[in-house]
């Protein structure tokens, strides 16, 4: 699929300056800082060079909506409308009248250029503090022309980077299940698409059930559940090959994978006798490991970020609880104990939260609590959403919600949703079909 | 009024709670309808039910988050066993289903115990296991497609399918 586009970056000018905005990410989006996104400038004959190979009018433009939407959507920036910018884009990538910017209240402002050179897509830009009327970061990068989105994204996260001092989650894409068809009967397939839900593709025709698909963070695999030849079984798939395998050779229903933090195992469930355990394989030398032994259901398995602990969900007190025990199965702990029912934990990438589904007097929740369960927090209350997935930067969830049905039946949607940490800035992520099971990959650079 | 109710309310669950002495965990399900069709919240009607001979029901029904089969279902299965001894060519698939008011992990590891249930009582009626498969869809093939008690309790279900 998506070949490995080699992307050159450099430093343009060491940064110096030291910054004196700075944006509390904790606050979520009480107070986005206003910035300014100034379109890239072109000269003519790159802009005709791109015009035809990418069939685009202006790709610097097409790219400075890409950093605006990102830093939009995001929560933490508020980009201003356009129509008030008082420089021209080349020159303001010169040098920018401060004073200009600072009329209009843009605290930060963001410049650029983009050339054709060699055939290649050549993007400089320049992260400028309004107030202090200083530079604060500038970059360069040369990728093919077909690239250029993935650049909008790198710029944006740079960005994010320079002005909140954590990692950016936009260069990363979302593996989900598209759902078509009657409730009773849905059709699914896997879906890929960028994070902000462009270069959607289906990998899978839709001729087998298929569900849960996690990304292996380590690299571009991923790890679902199937029902080929009706037999519901754990499989890999390598995105890049479409080469596709069954993972180990279990007598019954293999569920729930998601893989090791280093991406060397997939840990998973596995069903028989009507009680559910969790099992690793390691995909190297394919030894199967029993982890949990226990007449209840254990499934939904997560690794810490250090691969050290798991979290996963048991009934094994007579309802679904979340648990936390060591690598090796020892050491099990009940660490949910709040009123109603939990359910598919994930550990953050940060490590230091779990996130969780929640089932209490008919409604469900999306919410977080710390390792050991303190600090319970319900970010959203709906009817029914389940299944969340951490941004790579461990800032952002995202989840589906499904509607209720009217008394006929009728009305039934299932859409993917995103959501601060913070339980602020929640907005739906457009895809082309009902959507569900979402899995955050990655930074798909550095 | 309004008081009056509430008060009430909590009255029965404080009493609901020494009852069952695992409060707010179990029955999170509203049973609000009272249909004829459910008993408890188990489904007890036959609008989904199909039949594998002449009296022989193909599927069981099951309360919320269970996989303690009824008196109902327990003759359901004894009929279906004794269908199953008269035709020893047969093999059937037993489905386990769950409603939709759950996480989808789980519920598919609820559908595999309840069918697991049914399973073992047919062995238990002489049916060899090697004439059973058992297969779970979870929450992901409901018979229908409400939002309500009564749709969910058409979906908890163990659905015996001949598999030749």
């Amino acid at each position: 699929m998506t070949k490995k586009i080699l992307i050159l970056l450099f430093i343009l000018i060491p940064i110096n300056a030291n910054a004196l905005i700075e944006v509390d990410i904790t606050r979520g989006n009480l107070n986005p800082l206003p910035l300014a996104v100034s379109p890239l400038s072109i000269d003519e004959k790159s802009r005709k060079g791109f015009e035809k190979i990418l069939k685009k009018e202006n790709i610097g433009s097409e790219i400075s909506k890409i950093v605006e939407n990102n830093l939009r959507t995001s929560g933490l920036f508020n980009p201003l409308d356009k129509k008030a910018f008082l420089q021209a884009p080349d020159i303001a990538n010169l040098k920018p009248r401060f004073e200009d910017w600072n009329l209009i209240k843009a605290q930060a402002l963001i410049t650029g250029k983009v050339n054709y050179v060699d055939d290649k897509l050549r993007v400089e830009f320049r992260l400028w503090d309004v107030l202090a009327a200083k530079e604060m970061m500038a970059l360069a990068f040369t990728t093919v022309p077909n690239n250029w989105r993935r650049v909008g994204h790198i710029i944006s996260d740079k960005v994010y980077e320079r002005l909140t001092g954590e990692k950016g989650y936009f260069d990363t894409r979302i593996i989900y299940v598209s759902e078509e068809g009657p409730k009773t009967q849905r059709i699914k397939k896997l879906a890929i698409m960028d994070q902000d839900g462009a270069n959607n593709k289906f990998l899978t025709l839709g001729n087998e059930l298929v569900l849960t698909p996690r990304f292996n963070p380590a690299s571009q695999m991923v790890t679902y559940l199937s029902y080929f030849k009706n037999m519901p079984r754990v499989y890999l798939l390598d995105i890049e090959t479409g080469t596709q395998e069954v993972v180990g050779d279990f007598p019954g229903m293999t569920f729930a994978p998601r893989f090791s933090p280093d991406g060397k195992k997939i840990i998973m469930s596995f069903a028989k006798d009507g009680k559910s355990d969790i099992y690793t394989m390691d995909l190297e030398n394919r030894i199967v490991e029993k982890i949990t032994n226990h007449q209840s259901i254990d499934t939904s398995p997560s690794y810490s970020p250090d691969g050290k602990y798991i979290t996963f969900n048991s009934d094994r007190s007579g309802y679904q609880q979340i648990y936390v025990m060591k690598n090796d199965g020892s050491d099990v702990k009940r660490i949910s104990f709040g009123n109603g029912l939990y359910g598919t934990p994930v550990w953050s990438p940060r490590g230091d939260l779990i996130a969780f589904t929640k089932l209490h007097k008919g409604k469900f929740y999306i919410g977080v609590m710390r390792t050991d369960g303190s600090g319970e927090r319900l970010l959203t209350e709906n009817y029914y959403q389940e299944a969340p997935s951490w941004s790579p930067n461990g800032r952002v969830l995202i989840f589906y919600r499904e509607t209720k049905t009217n008394s006929k039946g009728e009305g039934f949607s299932a859409k993917l949703w995103s959501i601060d940490l913070t339980g602020y800035n929640e907005r739906q992520i457009k895809t082309p079909t009902d959507a569900s099971d979402p899995s955050w990959s990655s930074l798909l650079s550095n | 009024m309004r008081l009056n109710k509430i008060l009430k309310n909590t009255l029965l669950v404080l009493a609901a709670c020494l009852v069952l002495s695992a409060c707010a965990t179990k029955k999170e399900v509203a049973t609000d309808i009272i249909t004829g069709q459910m008993q408890g919240d188990v489904y007890t009607g036959t609008d989904t039910v199909e039949y594998l001979a002449d009296g022989v029901p193909d599927r069981v029904f099951f309360a919320t988050n269970e996989s303690i089969l009824t008196t109902a279902s327990r003759e359901t299965l004894r009929a279906q066993a004794a269908w199953l001894r008269k035709n020893p060519n047969i093999n059937v698939v037993l489905e386990g289903h769950a409603d939709e008011r759950g996480t989808r992990e789980y519920n598919l590891a609820l559908g595999e115990r309840r069918a697991n249930a049914a399973k073992d009582y047919l062995m238990t009626y002489g049916i060899s296991s090697d004439r059973i498969t058992v297969l779970s869809y979870g929450k992901e093939r409901p018979v229908d497609s409400g939002s309500n008690p009564l749709a969910w309790s058409k979906n908890r279900r163990s659905v015996t399918v001949k598999a030749n």
